[in-house]
């Protein structure tokens, strides 16, 4: 079984995964607070 | 005498090379056809796979995938080969998809990456088996729960395994409200079940869903380049849509253009099923091993709704964490409906949507990691 590869994939793909959707959380956290939501938007659509 | 015997020969060609592998191949043709017809299985893929399954392996035909110059062999060579298809499907996937909810509450995104642990381990049982590594990360993808990306990844590293692997990725999809609910069930006590957690109220603004694709889009392929056509035609397809200026493309993009490739896919990829690359003991090992990774999903993505649930005192339904596959919208309907048949006051429709938006983006993440990985091993 080529373990190194599986494990290595494992390791980066779940590493890369979980920052990015945590950088994500953070960004929308951020532009949320830089932009919040207002009822002109409901009127908008 | 002789000109008539020829004709007769010539006209009976088809029946006489007709073989017993042709006759099963298009048996398993029209089952997909009965399943798509009649039990209305997924019949937008299912009736155009099952038809190019008997399409590409009727003799001399000129329909299979492989026979050069057909019509078949076109569309196989221009969509499949080249990846152009599922890029142009994220399109309309795109422009379909709803990032409210999720935006709204950011950190359900966490369950899009937990369900996609399945993949993983998947990846490592299917070394184990003896698969090469191209093999066994596109058979891993089927656990992305995402028909496009399965494509997208077989069709670069196991085309021989191609057509298994679509079959496989667009059928679990549509089973996934019979294969997650007794996972789910297993996993949580009917009290945690039951939680209730309040309706999303919050929501984000217009100027949030415009900006998102777009500072999604170029912070995910900058981290991750290899997934660029993936994750740039899904965040062009969202853009196009929250946009609000563009009706036209995205009124396209929802219902031609993912319709039309839709059939062009399913038409090449079964055509592509011929006996020779489909009746082997692989094929099976595919399918099992594409509902292994889905359940490996939702148990990786319910440990951490239970997770979720203890550190937030109860508040957090552990429900939630099934919803962080990619197969959208199912898995937030099955999340629902298992908390309704829990407390029939529950409302988890709004908090799963989110997460399982956040799986959409997720599965896509997993696999350009992969296949970033993949290319600096190949070269």
């Amino acid at each position: 079984m080529d373990l190194s590869f599986g494990l290595t994939m494992t390791f980066w793909g779940m590493g890369i995964t979980l920052i990015t959707l945590g950088l994500l959380i953070l960004i929308i956290k951020l532009m949320n607070k830089i932009y919040p939501y207002k009822k002109e938007d409901d009127k908008k659509d | 005498m002789d000109i008539f015997m020829s004709t007769l020969s010539a006209l009976t060609q088809g029946f006489a090379n007709l073989t017993w592998q042709n006759s099963i191949m298009i048996v398993v043709g029209c089952v997909l056809l009965y399943l798509g017809t009649a039990k209305k299985i997924e019949p937008v893929l299912l009736i155009p796979i099952g038809f190019g399954i008997v399409l590409g392996n009727l003799p001399l035909a000129g329909l299979s995938a492989s026979d050069e110059g057909g019509v078949i062999n076109i569309l196989y060579k221009t969509g499949i080969l080249t990846e152009l298809f599922p890029c142009l499907l994220f399109i309309g996937l795109g422009a379909m998809i709803d990032f409210g909810p999720m935006l709204a509450n950011p950190s359900v995104l966490i369950f899009g990456a937990a369900g996609q642990f399945g993949i993983f381990l998947t990846l490592l049982i299917a070394l184990a088996l003896g698969f090469g590594r191209g093999e066994a990360i596109s058979i891993a993808v089927i656990g992305a729960c995402d028909g496009p990306t399965a494509i997208y990844v077989a069709s670069k590293y196991a085309l021989n395994l191609l057509p298994a692997i679509s079959i496989a990725a667009y059928s679990y999809m549509s089973l996934v409200p019979i294969i997650q609910p007794p996972i789910m069930r297993a996993m949580t006590t009917k009290k945690e079940r039951a939680i209730l957690m309040p309706p999303g109220e919050k929501k984000s603004s217009k100027t949030v869903k415009l900006l998102f694709p777009l500072v999604a889009g170029i912070i995910t392929i900058l981290i991750a380049p290899m997934g660029a056509p993936l994750m740039g035609m899904l965040m062009l397809g969202n853009f196009l849509k929250e946009s609000g200026v563009v009706g036209r493309l995205v009124d396209v993009s929802q219902n031609a253009l993912t319709n039309l490739i839709t059939l062009f896919l399913g038409l090449s990829i079964g055509a592509s099923m011929l006996s020779g690359n489909f009746l082997q003991w692989q094929t099976l090992l595919v399918f099992a091993l594409g509902l292994i990774a889905i359940a490996f999903d939702t148990v990786t993505g319910m440990l951490l709704g239970k997770f979720m649930c203890f550190i937030s005192k109860g508040k957090i339904n552990p429900l939630l964490g099934a919803a962080g596959t990619s197969a959208f919208p199912m898995s937030a309907r099955v999340v629902q409906k298992e908390g309704q048949k829990a407390n029939p006051r529950s409302l988890l429709l709004f908090h799963a949507i989110g997460a399982n938006t956040g799986g959409q983006i997720g599965s896509v993440m997993a696999a350009a990691t992969m296949l970033a990985i993949m290319s600096k091993l190949v070269h």
